[in-house]
């Protein structure tokens, strides 16, 4: 068959169609290779073809191209005239998240300073009103010693130093009407460990020396007062150095300060 | 570019070899499937999936089995068809098949076809009757030609021949014989 012959057999208007068998279109398409007149007829068939099926097309489909590429996931192009747009949006959308991100992690980092600050100085005003606490406590204390100095029935007795410790003194106010005794003792110094200052009630004829307790937190008490009770009808007082928990009558050789109570008071 | 190198681009994964082809078959298959479906929406829809399936079996294609144009009108067709045969759409849808692919062309309001109006009824007039059911059997629904020369009742040569004196028919009032 020439390819005239072919031509006109009307294979190729069949083979367009795609109305042959394989082994039809694999002749065609072998023609095809060898002869340019075969080709050029196939085109024109072709060509006659998409003009009449395109005409029953009842609307452009070219704007549907966007959508079958998104359906493929191919590259983004999808509405290009809006693509700068979009992603000017996404970028400023991402970095307003950015820094409103940063800008929570900014003020939770205040909010943690702050809520430290405000233990720390919490801490501290717990502090200072304990200090003024003690304060407070300390002031009572002496404006107590002071109201006792100046109680006019209250008797000031005043102890020197003797022997083993001449530098030493003392200085009693005796509270007959509440027979209370307040001992200032910083004129005494440190007991050595072990040891204890007592006190000493006595009368002095015949010379009886009572007990009137010791001296147990001397190094704890700031101001050196100490009270204690005294019912006895003292005549003088002494203070001596005694091993812990006092003895039953005192060490002479020990005696650290020694005060007569004036009769005339 | 030619059309040999522009479908090896294309089964390579080419994009814009792809809007080329795109460009060059769309209207063709939407016009072949519209005519089977008769639906817009539906046509539209199933154009997409016919460019869709393309891609996505673009290495099935061989030049030695047929025209590339070929390749996807049979995509088209058999996609539409199936459509049809789905539940939904028969449902819907009933009593397509006395019609034609020249109803179409008759209430043809499409201004982007290559034809106005009033070209497109003339051509209309002038296809001989005997043409319009061989045409729309080969060309819109993919009839071989053995199925064809079954349909229309005449021996496979005559299908043949009778088809190419309608094709050139076609093409004169077309002009694609320069």
């Amino acid at each position: 068959m020439n390819e005239k012959e072919f031509i006109e057999s009307g294979i190729l208007e069949l083979y367009v169609a795609g109305a042959l068998s394989d082994q039809e279109n694999e002749e065609v398409y072998n023609m095809l290779l060898k002869s340019p007149e075969v080709l050029s007829e196939v085109l024109k068939i072709e060509a006659s073809i998409i003009s009449l099926t395109a005409m029953a097309s009842p609307s452009d489909p070219k704007y549907l191209f966007a959508s079958v590429k998104e359906k493929l996931g191919l590259s983004n192009q999808v509405v290009p005239i809006r693509r700068p747009k979009n992603r000017w949006m996404a970028y400023t959308g991402w970095a307003a998240s950015i820094l409103l991100f940063a800008g929570l992690i900014w003020l939770f980092n205040q909010k943690q300073q702050l809520e430290s600050d405000i233990q720390t100085v919490e801490t501290e005003k717990e502090l200072i009103e304990v200090e003024l606490e003690k304060t407070d406590q300390k002031l009572v204390e002496t404006k107590q010693i002071l109201s006792i100095i100046r109680d006019k029935n209250v008797i000031s007795i005043p102890l020197t130093g003797q022997a083993v410790y001449p530098e030493a003194y003392a200085k009693a106010y005796w509270d007959k009407d509440n027979d209370k005794i307040y001992f200032d003792l910083q004129g005494l110094p440190t007991p050595p460990s072990g040891k204890v200052y007592q006190i000493w009630s006595l009368t002095l004829t015949p010379l009886t020396p009572t007990s009137l307790g010791t001296i147990d937190d001397f190094t704890k008490n700031e101001n050196k007062i100490f009270t204690l009770e005294n019912i006895y009808d003292s005549e003088a007082f002494g203070i001596t150095l005694e091993p812990a928990g006092g003895s039953e009558s005192p060490t002479m050789d020990q005696l650290y300060t020694l005060g007569a109570v004036e009769t005339n008071s | 570019m030619d059309l040999t190198h522009l479908v090896k681009r294309f089964q390579k994964k080419d994009e814009k070899a792809f809007e080329t082809l795109y460009n060059m078959y769309a209207e063709s298959m939407h016009g072949v499937i519209f005519n089977i479906v008769r639906d817009r929406d539906i046509a539209q829809e199933l154009t997409q999936d016919v460019f869709i399936k393309a891609w996505n079996n673009s290495h099935t294609y061989s030049a030695k089995k047929g025209r590339f144009f070929t390749w996807i009108l049979n995509i088209a067709r058999n996609t539409a068809i199936d459509k049809t045969r789905s539940k939904t759409f028969k449902n819907s849808k009933k009593n397509l098949n006395a019609q034609f692919f020249v109803d179409i062309l008759e209430n043809q309001e499409n201004l982007n076809s290559r034809m106005d109006a009033l070209g497109i009824q003339n051509f209309v007039k002038k296809l001989a009757n005997k043409c319009i059911e061989i045409i729309e059997l080969l060309y819109f629904k993919g009839f071989t030609q053995k199925e064809a020369s079954e349909e229309l009742n005449m021996p496979i040569g005559t299908v043949k021949t009778r088809n190419r004196n309608c094709i050139n028919e076609l093409r004169n009032m077309l002009n694609v014989n320069s």
